[in-house]
């Protein structure tokens, strides 16, 4: 008998594109709520963004499976957390422990694509950016998804950051004010939905600054 | 005697030498260019004087979209248009090989071209590519015999009916028909009954996108339509707008004059025909 081959796949990608920008005393992070697959559209209102900490939020693209595993995961180490020190862990201990998560399963990945955004203990802006392995870096701005290919480009031209290689090491964060930022990150998303297909249907933008946490939403194109 | 390099068919019919090329050179891991797909929504209907077609404007490449404002409903001949999906190159290739023939058609009759000419032209060479050239049509016309509606699929088969949807987005369109539609529609009935499909598509499947375009055809007169309704106007624009203040910087400026490279025979002999 001939040999069988399995035909089926454990992932799915359900598309959407997620940004985040940092600034000296503040962190924009965003993400449409279109969830697709293939060609047919899942929802028009899927929140990719998660609130880990009072000072970290999570903004991630992929196969929702994973990633809502993903966010329980880490909300229970979270959790455990908090009970052993009496505290909110901060913006750059949970970079490394979604790093960790993520290297946990190196051979049989989380198919998510993350950008994690929040205030360091100093109060700056801070955004991480990830493979679906574990690789971070701390970055100014950063996009991940299935329209990141398109808004990197502009982000880099409208911001360009320091090389992460010069010495002494540069400031990442960008000189925008928190309604400039936010105004681009609306730019970036109407843009994107224009030629993205998996991108649309709302914006969700997360602001968070010293005053704490804050939504907003804008409608996008929902063809 | 030797024997040639490859083997010749003997008596004509397919060569698929290209098709055992093609897999070996895939293999290989070298894959052929992607093509611009109209991953598209376009439907038809019979209306009380004629037919309705109907497109959207969206032309994607994969997950991009390509061209945001495309033409998918073609022109065939003065009483008969054509809306293509598939392919966007053989649409538009198969429909415009097509309509040349119907019109030599007419300057050797000297009569208006009939609906199933164009049909059969367009399902003989479709069948004849074996399914290669992508082209999913609705063909739709009034001539002598009256209205006609046709959709042609990529292998050459065809069907007759009252109405009709085709492409990515044929599912979403043809579920508004089924629901909506009956005999004896009025122009302006009609009209919103193809809008309506063909948005159901544009909004439910994301192979499907921008505007809607819609083609009356009546005995005797058409009405084309283009960007009959515009759905999906962009959603935010930068108050301050943006700027590209950096260009691109001249590090050096070379000339070397070619003549003195080349030797340059002035007058030389005149080439023999």
């Amino acid at each position: 008998m001939a040999k069988q081959h399995a035909n089926w796949s454990p992932y799915d990608n359900n598309g959407g594109s997620c940004v985040a920008i940092a600034g000296a005393d503040y962190c924009v992070i965003a993400a449409d709520t279109r969830m697709s697959s293939g060609y047919n559209i899942l929802t028009r209102d899927y929140s990719k963004t998660c609130k880990l900490a009072d000072k970290a939020v999570l903004a991630s693209s992929g196969f929702q499976a994973d990633v809502k595993a993903l966010q329980k995961q880490l909300a229970a180490r979270h959790l455990i957390y908090q009970h052993q020190h009496n505290k909110q862990m901060s913006c750059p201990a949970m970079a490394q422990l979604l790093s960790n998560t993520l290297y946990y399963k190196r051979f049989f990945p989380y198919y998510a694509f993350n950008v994690l955004g929040g205030l360091d203990n100093e109060g700056k802006g801070c955004v991480f950016t990830y493979d679906a392995v574990g690789s971070y870096e701390r970055v100014g701005y950063s996009s991940q998804g299935s329209g990141s290919t398109l808004i990197i480009p502009f982000l880099d031209n409208q911001l360009k950051s320091p090389s992460p290689l010069l010495l002494p090491a540069q400031d990442a964060v960008t000189p925008l004010s928190e309604s400039e930022a936010v105004d681009l990150v609306k730019t970036c998303f109407a843009s994107a939905t224009e030629r993205d297909i998996y991108t649309g249907d709302r914006l969700e933008i997360v602001i968070l600054n010293a005053d704490g946490i804050r939504r907003e939403f804008m409608e996008l194109r929902k063809d | 005697m030797s024997s040639p390099a490859f083997e010749i068919p003997p008596k004509g019919g397919f060569s698929f030498d290209l098709c055992r090329r093609n897999e070996m050179i895939a293999k290989k891991g070298v894959n052929p260019p992607s093509f611009r797909k109209t991953g598209t929504t376009i439907v038809g209907l019979i209306f009380q004087d004629g037919v309705i077609l109907g497109a959207d404007t969206r032309a994607t490449e994969g997950p991009i979209v390509c061209d945001k404002n495309c033409e998918k409903i073609h022109y065939m001949a003065p009483n008969i248009y054509c809306c293509g999906a598939g392919t966007a190159a053989d649409t538009e290739a198969v429909t415009d090989m097509v309509s040349s023939q119907l019109q030599l058609h007419r300057y050797h009759t000297g009569r208006e071209s009939r609906v199933v000419t164009a049909l059969t032209l367009l399902k003989r060479h479709l069948f004849n590519y074996q399914g290669y050239v992508q082209a999913a049509l609705v063909l739709g016309g009034v001539d002598c015999t009256g209205p006609h509606l046709h959709t042609i699929y990529p292998h050459g088969s065809t069907d007759t009916l009252p109405f009709a949807t085709m492409g990515s987005g044929s599912l979403a369109a043809m579920a508004v028909f089924e629901s909506k539609y009956r005999e004896g529609l009025t122009r302006d009935e009609g009209v919103q009954l193809v809008s309506e499909a063909i948005c159901s598509g544009v909004f439910n499947d994301l192979g499907s996108g921008s505007n809607v375009d819609v083609c009356v055809i009546t005995k005797g007169h058409k009405e084309y339509l283009r960007n009959h309704l515009l759905p999906n106007p962009r959603t935010y624009v930068s108050s301050k707008g943006f700027s590209f203040p950096k260009k691109t910087e001249v590090l050096l400026t070379k000339i070397t004059p070619l003549k003195e490279k080349v030797v340059v025979i002035e007058g030389g002999d005149a080439m023999e025909e």
